[in-house]
């Protein structure tokens, strides 16, 4: 009986939304009507990292924030913002952090040398195989 | 092969295993700060929610006093413990204003009936708009702000009675 009434309870159970009680903005899921400028905030909107699901972008995310965020990237798409302003915009609020492009800063040097720095290991390594192979 | 580059692959493997477990015990920091701290304001005018509270704007926070910008919600659940700490600071003599984030007026004057109002101007922002401007990320956050309109500190999270000391501080040092 007590295992019956916990199963009930179970899934009578309602999750709890940490959301207002607001409907989503008017852009927020809602696409432009000229497709080339849906082209440009779509593609905006992929290289914006969602601030409440951290690794989802602002496009992917469910969240009332990026909704918003949406609705913003959108608003400014059709009042003839550029994508690159928009996205300079959010950088000057939350830091490179917000954009998934890559930057040229010390912090990414890594990240762009590390493919060369790959490339000239392997080549080492192969150039010792060759001459082995030869003797 | 000498042995010491037999002896790599392993040590490479006990390298990135040490990373592992040092990132496990001591996680990063996952708020995102705000990028605008030691910066302006940036200039917003938002309009009033609740029948008798003045709206804000942000001339109203470049007037000589530094003030404590409180962005909550009704729909926040930390913010009905933190606005109880709002008010000890407003005992102490804080400015105190709020941004209510898409928030409806009854909700709101609800949760100010309920939980106590220390603010003395709450702006209404139904599309987050001003918040995303400010480079909040979530409800509750509170910016420092000094005479001038300069942002001076950023709190995420719900300010804790702990935490008291530490936002008076930061606002004398503001003065």
């Amino acid at each position: 009986m007590r295992r019956l009434l916990l199963l009930v309870a179970l899934i009578a159970a309602q999750p709890l939304f940490a959301d207002s009680n607001l409907p989503p903005a008017y852009w927020a899921n809602r696409q432009l009507p000229d497709p080339r400028e849906e082209a440009q905030a779509q593609a905006l909107m992929e290289q914006l990292r969602c601030l409440v699901c951290q690794g989802q972008s602002i496009a992917d995310s469910d969240a009332e924030l990026a909704g918003d965020m949406r609705d913003l990237v959108r608003r400014r798409i059709a009042a003839g913002d550029k994508p690159a302003a928009i996205r300079a915009w959010l950088i000057q609020r939350y830091g490179t952090w917000i954009s998934y492009k890559p930057t040229a800063e010390p912090a990414a040097w890594p990240l762009w040398l590390a493919p060369l720095a790959l490339l000239l290991v392997g080549a080492w390594m192969a150039r010792r195989r060759i001459r082995v192979g030869r003797s | 092969m000498s042995r010491a580059i037999r002896f790599a692959p392993l040590a490479l493997l006990v390298l990135i295993l040490a990373v592992l477990v040092w990132r496990l015990a001591t996680p990063a920091d996952t708020n995102v700060h705000s990028a605008l701290e030691g910066k302006p304001l940036p200039a917003f005018n938002l309009p009033a929610i609740i029948p008798g509270k003045p709206a804000l704007s942000s001339a109203e926070l470049a007037t000589g006093q530094p003030h404590l910008v409180n962005v909550f919600a009704s729909w926040c659940v930390p913010c009905v413990t933190e606005v109880k700490v709002l008010q000890t600071l407003k005992d102490r003599g804080v400015h105190i204003e709020g941004i209510a984030v898409r928030d409806r007026p009854d909700d709101l004057a609800d949760f100010l009936a309920r939980n106590g109002d220390p603010y003395e101007r709450i702006g209404s922002d139904p599309q987050s708009d001003v918040q995303i401007s400010l480079g909040s990320s979530g409800v509750p956050e509170s910016f420092v702000v000094d005479g001038k309109g300069v942002i001076r500190y950023q709190q995420i999270g719900p300010i804790d009675a702990s935490d008291v000391p530490m936002i008076l501080s930061k606002l004398e040092q503001a003065r």
